[in-house]
């Protein structure tokens, strides 16, 4: 079986060749379906009887509640915020995804690294340094990128939640006073961020724009070609 | 857009960075406070910052130090947030408006602790990237047994992460602390050349070092150019 890879340096003290799980990562921004499609597929591996384990950004024990507290105020600068960010990934990569993986479950990541470095990089973050900073992670089996068009996703926020997310909207950067404009504006920015790592990655883009069982076909599909990939090496 | 791109941290600044580093023990908490008041005495502009004392960032690393949660990639983390929100908020903000800012511990303390506990030392370098070096790092040399000897003698309380107990290189506070204090001073040596450290033997008497680094400061700074302009 093939070892699994950090992206850069690492974290210190781990031996690869333990990690005999399978981490699937699910990309897509808020309205995407992304919650819906994990929920899907984890029936889905549940059925076949695989261990699930699951995991999301700004969940660890570490610095969630630190760093809710400090988005409501949007009191931190642009590299502070970066770091508060990382420290919370780490911690569930080395707590959650990494012990996990050497039980050998699947872990289904909602969301991942992508997103992180995209909202970095739109807010102008050095290249170079936010992929080194990331470089503590390890290499996904699969990443899927539920791609949905600006136009969907406002229609699918209001329906959830009747306003968009200051957050979402990037209303931090300032690139309209106009909340409708500056989501519509800021999306388009984090799809070309997610269309410039696509071949980098080697994201498998599914579109959302479909039916939630279209979708999740697609996707079981692909991950059950995936696992078995992985079997046959 | 963010400007962040357009500050480059190697643009020169009308402020002055001065940074300390050394063992604990190796006295440079003393001798930074010593040049700060010196510097404030005669009317200049002069701001001083503490390794790990950023407010938003506090509770957060209390509470991993408290429970044992980090590891030292995540230690290594939450001290370079910290870092990251004081830096951001105040030091450069002051560098900007003609500052003499003064920093008891820089990134080097960050360099050779988490290169100890593992962390890789390219990793490091980038992760700190965003940070400019100092016009003038000051290295307190004192020989391992005397700032050992200056800490250890009262026998004080040592905290977990403090003595390097995550390491596992002794099950006994003091000598863990020991251990782990010698493989920081190694680090240290190893950087000094490397990062332009101008070094203080740390065995001669305190005013003698003061002395030695006030000469440093006014010889290597303009220093009336950092006089307040408006009276206070």
């Amino acid at each position: 079986m093939k070892c699994m890879k950090f992206y850069g340096e690492g974290i210190p003290g781990v031996s690869l060749e333990e990690l005999t799980g399978k981490l699937i990562v699910i990309e897509g921004a808020d309205g995407s379906g992304r919650s819906t499609q994990i929920e899907l597929l984890k029936d889905y591996l549940e059925n076949t009887g695989r261990a699930i384990t699951n995991v999301g950004l700004v969940r660890s024990t570490l610095v969630s509640n630190e760093l809710n507290k400090a988005k409501q105020g949007n009191v931190l600068s642009e590299i502070t915020r970066s770091l508060f960010y990382a420290t919370d990934f780490a911690d569930q990569l080395e707590n959650i995804i990494i012990p996990a993986l050497r039980a050998g479950f699947i872990v289904l990541a909602d969301r991942y690294i992508y997103t992180l470095m995209a909202r970095e990089i739109v807010r102008g973050a050095d290249r170079r340094w936010v992929r080194s900073l990331y470089g503590i992670a390890l290499v996904p089996h699969l990443i899927i990128y539920l791609k949905v068009s600006p136009g969907q996703l406002v229609e699918r926020n209001l329906r959830k939640s009747a306003t968009l997310d200051y957050w979402e909207s990037g209303r931090d950067l300032g690139i309209s006073r106009d909340i409708f404009m500056s989501f519509m504006r800021y999306q388009r920015l984090i799809q070309k961020e997610f269309s410039l790592m696509q071949e980098e990655f080697g994201f498998h883009v599914v579109n959302g724009n479909r039916s939630i069982r279209t979708i999740s076909r697609e996707i079981c599909a692909k991950v059950e070609e995936a696992l078995h990939g992985e079997e046959d090496q | 857009m963010s400007d962040r791109k357009q500050m480059s941290v190697t643009e020169e600044l009308p402020g002055k960075l001065i940074a300390v580093e050394g063992l604990d023990g190796s006295g440079k908490s003393t001798q930074v406070y010593l040049l700060k008041r010196w510097l404030e005495m005669r009317g200049l502009k002069v701001f001083f910052s503490e390794w790990n004392s950023s407010v938003i960032v506090k509770k957060a690393t209390s509470k991993g130090k408290k429970r044992q949660l980090l590891t030292p990639t995540t230690f290594s983390l939450i001290h370079c947030t910290d870092f990251a929100d004081r830096y951001e908020r105040q030091m450069l903000l002051l560098l900007r408006a003609g500052y003499l800012v003064l920093c008891d511990r820089y990134i080097y303390t960050a360099f050779a602790r988490d290169a100890v506990r593992g962390c890789s030392r390219v990793w490091l370098h980038n992760l700190y990237g965003f940070a400019r070096h100092p016009d003038l790092t000051f290295f307190f040399n004192t020989p391992l047994d005397v700032s050992l000897n200056r800490i250890l003698s009262g026998r004080p309380q040592l905290k977990y992460f403090e003595a390097g107990m995550d390491l596992g290189l002794s099950a006994d506070p003091y000598e863990s602390f020991r251990l782990f204090q010698e493989r920081i001073y190694h680090e240290y040596l190893a950087m000094k050349d490397e990062f332009g450290f101008v070094t203080i033997d740390g065995t001669q008497p305190i005013e003698k070092q003061q002395e030695q680094v006030r000469k440093i400061v006014a010889k290597r700074f303009d220093l009336p150019r950092f006089r307040w302009r408006t009276q206070v």
